[in-house]
């Protein structure tokens, strides 16, 4: 048996395959439900309804999956260029601490419409400025980046715990370790009133479409996937391969870093350590999930956004765990991993 | 020619140990083998030739049990062997040399050699035997080879002689070669060759698969050719010539293009006592050259003597330590692709899988890439010109086995380097850096990528043709300097040339016409 590489693929195909994934992935978690003693159709109907049943948990679901398409974003255009980028979590945390750095007190003074994106331009350089320790390890000594990107993870939230106990502690918030409160007109506007749906999610929406332009029109686009599928050849071809990768870099923790400014200046207002329950690590099973294109990479973080949502709902009402909902995101990675494969080659004999 | 062997009893060519009995196997569309039969006999040498993509590879994947033929049989000793099955195989006696060493480097010989001999729970190992058997197997065929050696400190050709003597350490009767000297130098190549005479004088059978003419002459009791899956003729290598070999391989006649006379214009290119140190290593010492417009200078020698990093100052992705580098009589300072292709110069990698072409990307994009400033307009990337470039060069330069937005690594080494000459001389280079330019390609691209150079080097293009093969450069260059452990020899006028005094040359020792000895 080996496989070939298959040379077309039909449209019917290649949306096809993603359905039956999430299908298979779903019956896969029904066996686990039905093992739970839950009713396993129940089960999935209150998952939809908790994510989308009422408008309020709707807008909760696409508020969840805002920072999932900024992270996915920020893994699907490094691993393009095999850059292994494993510290959006780290640079998520640096662009929201950056946010609450300068935008509480420092920047106030500015209005609204200036404040805002120059707090979104803030956040995003944070998150660029830490990529570029282990982007500068790799191409100084070839040190793999997967090891020190992971590792800065945890230096970045200690570093933030350390501010957020320290010189930028909430002095009214009854000794709880967070950071000062954002201006009242740092906060982005919301998108649904009387809801948290904030205009972040239609940014992201924007950044997404602009990226898949950026990777599949543009020189820079050409050149860093040459970059990352050759690098001795795109060399020999006159690609920088240092620039490049420092402009993947930049992009990729910028768009990590600003996923932490939009959620905390749409959701929180404010920094603590829990404000990612880790928003980075699951943009790499997005990013996978939509295969690294950009806009699948929108579908990719709405689906897991239900998931998370849709099984809180569910195990209030039948009492099982919400550990269902990981379960159910990292099958549906394989079972797409698998489809994804399958579409790329067939079995033959 | 081929020295006819001493007659010797092990070798018996009337019984035949080997029968493949109409073989057929369809990959898709392509039917890869077409009721393919042939018989190998006790102590023969037989070569099956070929071009790419000819069916040898699949012929002998099917008789090692890789695949399952569609139809077909295969014998040995008269007895036939289960389909698909290769420890069937290897248990009948068959031995097979792959063309990427199926070995590890961090084991040492004899390791490498036992390494699946053994079982697995078995608590002792015959270390002492296996070494006993081995140095016998290496005695009786010649194949000197130190035991405790760490494979990986080994040259390729040893590399390889240990993968043939895994074969011979398995008991094999039958061996089969795959392409045995791309990975060879010259030297390496002729000694392979006297090792598998002795080993069919010593009673083995011996397949080799290749598509050099000369080896197979030289090599072979028996050549059968086979074209698009089918044998399309047998012959007795004492009753052939090359050139009956090569229009058969190919279907019909080829003539390798022929250099006419030119009158060289001025200096293009000219390298005044370059050197080029990395990692502490001196690689190129104090090399001067010159090449003049419509001239073609060759720079022969054996693969890891400079060459490389000559190709790479001149292509733009090294600097040189110390010299200078004139560009039409002007002096240069370090240069970077972009500014090599700006000042005109086209460039052919030595390796094109791994320089020449990104294989995930589409054939349009690889003909643009290097010059994406020309097409592309405020940072975006014209497409429709792209294509359009990458159609005229498939044209133009008879690109064959894909369109324009198809993946390039679909094309063969053939093809994806006509693609590599069209990128660079659709846009009349002034000067041509070509290394290995026709390397691990079959007589008919040969004939195709020679006759493109010849036909710039008319048009007033200065070409640098670095390579180790001694017919092409012969055939190619006018004038033709040496590179020896990096140093380059004074030229030498083409009509002085051939292939003994290139050789001797290429060793770093020579005397020239007048007796004059020269070294290196």
């Amino acid at each position: 048996m080996r496989f070939e590489r298959r040379e077309h693929r039909p449209l019917y195909m290649m949306t096809l395959a993603p359905l039956l994934a999430i299908i298979a992935a779903l019956a896969l978690a029904g066996i686990l439900i039905a093992i739970a003693g839950a009713p396993v159709f129940e089960a999935y109907r209150r998952i939809l309804l908790g994510a989308f049943g009422s408008r309020l948990s709707a807008t909760e679901t696409l508020t969840r999956a805002t920072p999932l398409i900024l992270t996915g974003l920020a893994a699907a255009v490094a691993f393009r260029a095999r850059l292994w980028n494993i510290g959006a979590e780290g640079q998520f945390y640096f662009g929201a601490i950056a946010v609450a750095a300068f935008g509480s007190k420092m920047l106030a003074g500015l209005p609204g419409p200036i404040l805002i994106p120059l707090l979104m331009i803030i956040g995003a350089l944070a998150g660029m400025i830490l990529i570029l320790v282990p982007l500068w390890l790799r191409l100084r000594f070839s040190v793999d980046e997967v090891v020190t990107s992971l590792i800065l993870n945890f230096i970045a939230v200690l570093f933030v715990s350390m501010l957020i106990d320290g010189v930028l502690k909430d002095p009214t918030a009854f000794g709880w370790p967070q950071s000062q409160a954002l201006a009242d007109h740092a906060m982005l506007p919301k998108l649904i009133a009387r809801s948290r749906l904030h205009i972040g999610f239609a940014i992201a929406i924007v950044i997404a479409a602009a990226v898949y332009f950026v990777q599949s029109r543009t020189v820079f686009g050409m050149q860093s996937r040459a970059a990352g599928l050759n690098p001795s050849g795109a060399v020999f071809a006159g690609v920088r391969f240092g620039s490049t990768l420092f402009k993947v870099a930049c992009l990729s923790g910028g768009l990590a870093g600003l996923a932490g400014a939009i959620e905390v200046m749409g959701v929180k207002g404010y920094v603590t350590t829990d404000l990612s329950p880790g928003f980075g690590y699951a943009g790499i099973v997005v990013a996978m999930l939509a295969n690294l294109n950009p806009l699948g990479v929108v579908l990719a973080a709405i689906f897991t956004a239900t998931m998370f949502v849709g099984a809180d709902g569910m195990s209030r009402s039948l009492g099982i765990p919400t550990y269902i909902a990981d379960v159910t995101v990292a099958l549906s990675l394989l079972t797409m991993l698998i489809a994804l494969f399958f579409t790329q080659y067939r079995i033959r004999r | 020619m081929a020295t006819p062997l001493p007659d010797c009893r092990l070798r018996d060519m009337t019984t035949a140990v080997l029968t493949i009995e109409g073989v057929s196997k369809r990959f898709g569309s392509t039917l890869a083998n077409d009721n393919i039969s042939l018989s190998l006999a006790k102590g023969e040498i037989v070569a099956l030739l070929g071009e790419n993509g000819a069916g040898k590879t699949t012929l002998m994947s099917i008789l090692f049990g890789h695949y399952v033929p569609d139809t077909g049989r295969i014998l040995i000793d008269n007895v036939e062997l289960p389909k698909g099955k290769p420890r069937a195989a290897i248990r009948a006696g068959v031995g097979m040399v792959h063309q990427h060493f199926s070995l590890a480097p961090n084991l040492t010989v004899l390791e490498n050699i036992m390494t699946g001999t053994e079982r697995l729970w078995s608590l002792t190992s015959q270390m002492t035997a296996a070494r006993n058997k081995l140095l016998a197997i290496s005695e009786r065929f010649g194949l000197k080879v130190d035991p405790d050696a760490r494979l990986g400190d080994l040259s390729v050709g040893e590399q390889q002689r240990v993968e043939i003597l895994k074969a011979l350490y398995n008991d094999a009767r039958i061996l089969i070669l795959d392409e045995p000297t791309a990975v060879l130098t010259q030297i390496e190549a002729e000694k392979l060759f006297s090792t598998l005479k002795q080993m069919a004088a010593q009673g083995l059978s011996l397949i080799f698969i290749s598509h050099k003419l000369d080896e197979v002459m030289a090599t072979a009791d028996r050549i059968v050719v086979l074209r698009g899956g089918k044998v399309a003729a047998e012959r007795q290598a004492s009753q052939t010539s090359k050139a009956e070999l090569a229009e058969l391989m190919v279907g019909h006649r080829v003539t390798r293009p022929t250099r006419e006379k030119s009158i060289p214009g001025a200096i293009a290119l000219e390298a005044r006592d370059i050197t080029l140190k990395s990692g502490g290593v001196e690689r190129l010492k104090k090399i001067s050259f010159h090449v003049r417009a419509g001239e073609v200078l060759g720079i022969i020698g054996v693969s890891g003597n400079g060459q490389a990093s000559l190709g790479q100052i001149l292509s733009g992705t090294a600097n040189r330590s110390s010299g200078e580098l004139l560009l039409f009589n002007k002096p240069v300072g370090d240069l970077d692709v972009a500014a090599v292709i700006e000042a005109g110069v086209g460039r052919i990698p030595e390796d094109r899988n791994r320089d020449g072409a990104i294989g995930e990307m589409a054939i349009w994009e690889n003909a643009v890439l290097e010059r994406l400033s020309s097409y592309s307009k405020h940072g975006l990337v014209d497409r429709g010109a792209g294509v359009a470039f990458a159609q005229e060069i498939i044209e133009a330069f008879d690109v064959r086995g894909g369109s324009a937005a198809s993946r390039t690594r679909l094309l063969s080494g053939g093809n994806m380097q006509k693609l590599i000459l069209g990128r660079n001389l659709h846009e009349r280079p002034r000067i041509l850096i070509a290394a290995q330019p026709a390397r691990g390609l079959d007589e008919g691209a040969v004939a195709a990528v020679h006759g493109r150079i010849l036909e710039a080097r008319r048009q007033g293009t200065a070409v640098l043709l670095i390579s180790e093969d001694l017919d092409e450069v012969i055939a190619l260059a006018d004038r033709i300097q040496a590179i020896v452990g990096g140093r380059l020899s004074a030229p030498i006028d083409a009509s002085e040339a051939d292939a003994r005094l290139l050789g001797l040359m290429m060793a770093g020792e020579w005397k020239d016409k007048s007796g004059t000895e020269h070294a290196i």
